[in-house]
């Protein structure tokens, strides 16, 4: 039975602390009842409200001469000239993936996807950043089997490429995995569309599938920590519907076309409660609907369910009065639900009605703005001090400098991705001018010369062990991919994932980074124009690695600059921008050599980091670059592998000589920051090093493009393998550990 | 000439064959919307690649009762020419218009990749401009393109020429890893017996630009455009 008295385990239950509920009877000036309480908590919760994140967030960069749109709308918005704007945002789906991997990724798809489409864009792309345990547990295999189907069997089927993403694995993300989904987009600049309510009296219509009962609570659930018992917890999971996703975009984006919309905003999560409340506060209105009219697939569906179910592809909009009936008309066409299940209204309310009886009323910007906001404590872990040092003295060279190479190309982190992004239509739209595998992922743009450059990046073992450097890393390589494709950085989304705010260390972790997100944005002149933050990842008390994860854009002006990281040309020479260090800290070899997660990320100079994406990108516009590939995980060596491998059957191998007098493997596979390698036509060597030192930035030249081996030699150890077995360990390094 | 595209609620391919025939071939297209029984004077009829109505029945199960599909079986018994890849040659067999089923990958998950075809017959609108024997490279993107017939179908299917594309690799060999879905006896794609359908499960309109890795799609609306100019 309904408990018709608000209790204190009643309010506990939804996840309102006391002192919450005691602010919300103050806004209300009375008890709330169970609808009003449901409402509360979910527009309050972690996930919806920010409250513990929105004090930092407050602080980073958001301004630019191309940023059309910050943060605060479904999703940030460029303007890329030629009238055109570039539409993205990233979101997590970490929970419910977690509880059920198809569904929750899948839906995770479906969300991002109507962030962009609501802003009058058509979806063109996606993008997904993954992170699970290791696959050697089945458990772990059965989450990532899950979730890269849910991608697939969502994204192929609503018809939006999945063209790119990352995915690292690590013993923490066994406590939480992260699904972290990007969408982009292109709108004409003089059509776009917000979700502010607007015109008092303008019809409020509901669009897309019925309501049932899937996905209560939802955000509530992605506002906890788990603990064994999370699995109970799969109804409050989603599922997905690719197709009447795809029917909703056609039909969206059709009506857009016209002048019969003022607002349109999807119903993620807190469904009815999120998106009225949200729209008529971001508008200074209020918005009155009658829940009687609500298309529902359950019959007996309380107030309470109706107000706080997340059925997926459903979308709120506001109509222009008189525009109904053609509102009707277009989305019958496409065999959707269009009903009329309120109007705007002047008064600021939120009121909800059932045939006509007030069931809940509150003020909207309450709701959407009126959230508790929280200085959390903050606190570095101890660790910090002592557990994480790392004395190289202790760290014997390997005796076997092939050997190593070889682990590392095995390495699931490494290893080739193809396995993974064969399974998505990546080649949709006949945009994809540089295809996933590279550094960044190319797409051409309609009607012109231009093209889209977009990366995903982040290192949750860099920010585990300092959270800041690890975050401006982070950006400065997404921005780095970019400039290795011929791109020239924009602008960043980005999703937050951490462990639970309520532990001081948490939050410090989270506060660096985002100082990090901070620095190195201003640094890139790289403003950020939304995220997402996903909080409480973690079980039993066990966090994840904290993970920034960036999602870069930029922009070519001529398509003809798009550039792979490939070696494509026999006699090509082979060439690095930047500087090697001793560093060997966090490193992806001392995890695979050695198991340690220890030292401290490789250094960063973002005045460097400028100077050398410069030369790249100068270099790539006067179109000497045959390759660009960023030195990261696995440094040169790997680096220099993954050049060697293109398009199965079109490899191609290298002699490289290496100096310098640091300690062989911090050459070979120490990940200093700022570094790209190139290949050129020996006849283009002296104009890049012309490039090269009018950014101040050292150059070296490092040997020569061809054959079927990988030679790479120093002044104490050489490395010469047939390609052949590179292909072997890095093409099957994932497929392996999956037993397949 | 002017090739119309039909549109079925999830088709997805509908707009990169307009890009290709409009923006590259500069032709003319048109967009054929299912619910109506109108081909709008086409010259050649499109069925594109996606999941009509969501395919959560099989594939093109439902599509084929589509108010368009009884005009475009009315235009292929007339001889017109009607292509379907990816989803459209599921629709082809589904609706009769073509022999086969397309089943389930063989490696039982979606495949989006790039594939050799060897060409086995030029004798058809679609391939005039090939060569027997020629190697040609195009994506693939489906998660059911296993093609299967019976054993007496499959022989009058070869016996009259009408399969059309096999998987193989760069060479033309017809090997195990080539096969990219188990269909049978690496079939790609197959035509009617009158020869004006023909269905594939590869994508000609991925390949037709060299800046996205490949021409050799452009070989199919050449040889399309050709027949149309000689008739």
């Amino acid at each position: 039975m309904i408990p018709s008295i608000i209790t204190p385990e009643l309010v506990e239950s939804h996840g309102l602390t006391a002192e919450e509920y005691d602010r919300v009877r103050s806004i209300l000036g009375r008890e709330p009842n169970l609808t009003e309480l449901g409402i509360f908590s979910a527009m309050w919760s972690e996930h919806c409200s920010y409250k513990s994140s929105k004090v930092h967030l407050a602080t980073l960069p958001t301004k630019g001469p191309r940023v059309v749109q910050g943060p605060g709308e479904n999703a940030g918005v460029l303007d890329i000239g030629d009238g055109l704007a570039l539409v993205f945002k990233m979101e997590s789906h970490n929970h419910p993936s977690f509880i059920e991997p198809y569904q929750g990724a899948a839906t995770g798809v479906g969300g991002i996807i109507r962030d962009i489409f609501t802003m009058g864009a058509r979806p063109i792309a996606l993008f997904d950043s993954l992170r699970f345990g290791p696959l050697t547990d089945p458990k772990n295999r059965y989450l990532f089997g899950g979730v890269v189907a849910g991608i697939a069997g969502y994204g192929n089927a609503v018809g939006v490429p999945t063209v790119g993403g990352e995915v690292f694995f690590a013993e923490p993300y066994s406590a939480n995995p992260l699904v972290n989904v990007m969408c982009v987009g292109i709108a004409r600049k003089d059509r776009l569309f917000f979700a502010r309510a607007g015109g008092i009296g303008n019809p409020v219509i509901y669009v897309g599938a019925k309501t049932g009962r899937d996905g209560i609570h939802g955000a509530t659930m992605a506002s906890e920590s788990f603990d064994e018992e999370s699995e109970q917890r799969r109804p409050t999971v989603q599922v997905g519907d690719p197709f009447r996703e795809k029917l909703l975009i056609e039909a969206c984006l059709e009506l857009m076309e016209g002048d019969d919309l003022v607002a349109v905003q999807d119903m993620g999560a807190a469904g009815l409660t999120c998106s009225t409340a949200e729209m008529a506060s971001r508008g200074g209105t209020g918005i009155e609907i009658d829940l009687a009219l609500v298309p529902r697939r359950e019959a007996g569906m309380t107030p309470y369910e109706l107000m706080l179910s997340e059925s997926q592809e459903r979308m709120l909009v506001v109509a222009r009065m008189g525009s109904e009936r053609r509102v009707k008309e277009v989305f019958e066409k496409w065999d959707l639900d269009a009903v009329a299940i309120g109007r705007v209204t002047d008064d600021g309310l939120l009121r909800v009605l059932d045939h006509g009886k007030v069931v809940a009323e509150t003020p909207a910007t309450a709701l959407a703005d009126g959230a508790p906001v929280y200085r959390r404590p903050m606190v570095p872990p101890e660790e910090r001090v002592d557990g994480h040092r790392l004395d190289l003295s202790t760290v014997p060279l390997p005796d076997d400098y092939s050997g190593t190479l070889l682990d590392l190309l095995r390495s699931p982190n490494i290893a080739c991705k193809e396995a993974i992004w064969e399974r998505y239509d990546h080649m949709l739209f006949l945009n994809t001018v540089v295809p996933p595998g590279s550094d960044a992922v190319v797409l051409r743009l309609p009607g012109g010369q231009r093209a889209i450059a977009v990366s995903t990046d982040g290192n949750g073992r860099y920010c585990s062990l300092n959270p800041y450097r690890g975050t401006v890393i982070a950006v400065a390589e997404a921005a780095r991919n970019v400039v290795c494709a011929g791109g020239e950085p924009l602008a960043i989304t980005n999703c937050l994932n951490f462990g639970s705010p309520e532990r001081p260390t948490v939050m410090w972790q989270f506060a660096e980074a985002v100082r990090g997100i901070g620095d190195a944005c201003r640094a890139l002149q790289t403003p950020v124009t939304g995220g997402n933050v996903s909080l409480y990842n973690e079980t039993s008390g066990n966090a994840i690695f904290p993970t920034p994860i960036i999602g870069m854009v930029g922009l070519l002006h001529d398509v003809a600059h798009a550039t792979g990281q490939w070696f494509t040309t026999e006699g090509d020479l082979v060439a690095i921008l930047g500087e090697t260090l001793e560093e060997l800290g966090a490193s992806e070899y001392l995890a695979v050599r050695l198991g340690l997660v220890r030292g401290e990320p490789p250094s960063i100079d973002l005045a460097r980091e400028r100077a050398v994406q410069a030369a790249c990108l100068g270099a790539i516009r006067r179109g000497i670059v045959h390759a660009a590939h960023d030195c990261s995980d696995g440094g040169l060596a790997v680096a220099l592998a993954e050049s060697c491998m293109g398009r199965a059957g079109s490899s191609i191998g290298v002699d490289v000589e290496l100096g310098g007098t640091i300690r062989p493997d911090a050459l070979l596979f120490g990940e200093s920051q700022s570094r790209i390698l190139l290949s050129l036509k020996e006849s283009d060597w002296p104009m890049l090093q012309g490039i090269a030192a009018s950014h101040d930035v050292p150059l070296q030249r490092l040997g020569r493009v061809g054959g079927t081996r990988f030679r790479l030699q120093g002044p104490t150890f050489v490395i010469d393998l047939p390609l052949a077995d590179l292909e072997e360990a890095w093409r099957n390094g994932l497929a392996s550990v999956l037993g397949r | 000439m002017k090739f119309g595209i039909v549109v079925f609620p999830g088709s997805w391919s509908q707009q990169d064959f307009h890009h290709v025939i409009v923006s590259v071939l500069k032709e003319d297209a048109c967009y054929l919307w299912h619910k109506d029984a109108d081909l709008k004077g086409s010259d050649c009829v499109i069925l594109p690649g996606g999941f009509a109505h969501g395919d959560y029945l099989r594939t093109g199960a439902i599509a084929r009762l589509s108010p368009i599909m009884g005009e475009v079986a009315r235009f292929a018994e007339k001889g017109g020419l009607v292509l379907g890849s990816c989803n459209g040659f599921q629709i082809l067999t589904e609706a009769g218009l073509l022999p086969g089923a397309l089943l389930r990958n063989d490696c039982l998950h979606y495949r989006c990749k790039w594939v050799h075809l060897r060409v086995e017959s030029q004798d058809t609108p679609f391939t005039g401009r090939m060569q027997r024997g020629q190697v040609v490279r195009m994506p693939i993107s489906h998660g059911e393109g296993r093609y299967y017939i019976d054993r007496e179908t499959f022989k009058r299917l070869v016996d009259n020429d009408q399969v059309i594309f096999r998987y193989c690799d760069e060479r033309g060999n017809l090997t195990k890893e080539a096969n990219p879905n188990g269909s049978l006896d690496h079939i790609a794609g197959v035509c009617n017996e009158r020869r004006n359908v023909l269905g594939l499960m590869p994508h000609p309109e991925r390949a037709a630009e060299a800046i996205l890795g490949c021409e050799d799609g452009r070989l199919m609306f050449a040889s399309i455009l050709e027949t149309f100019a000689r008739a």
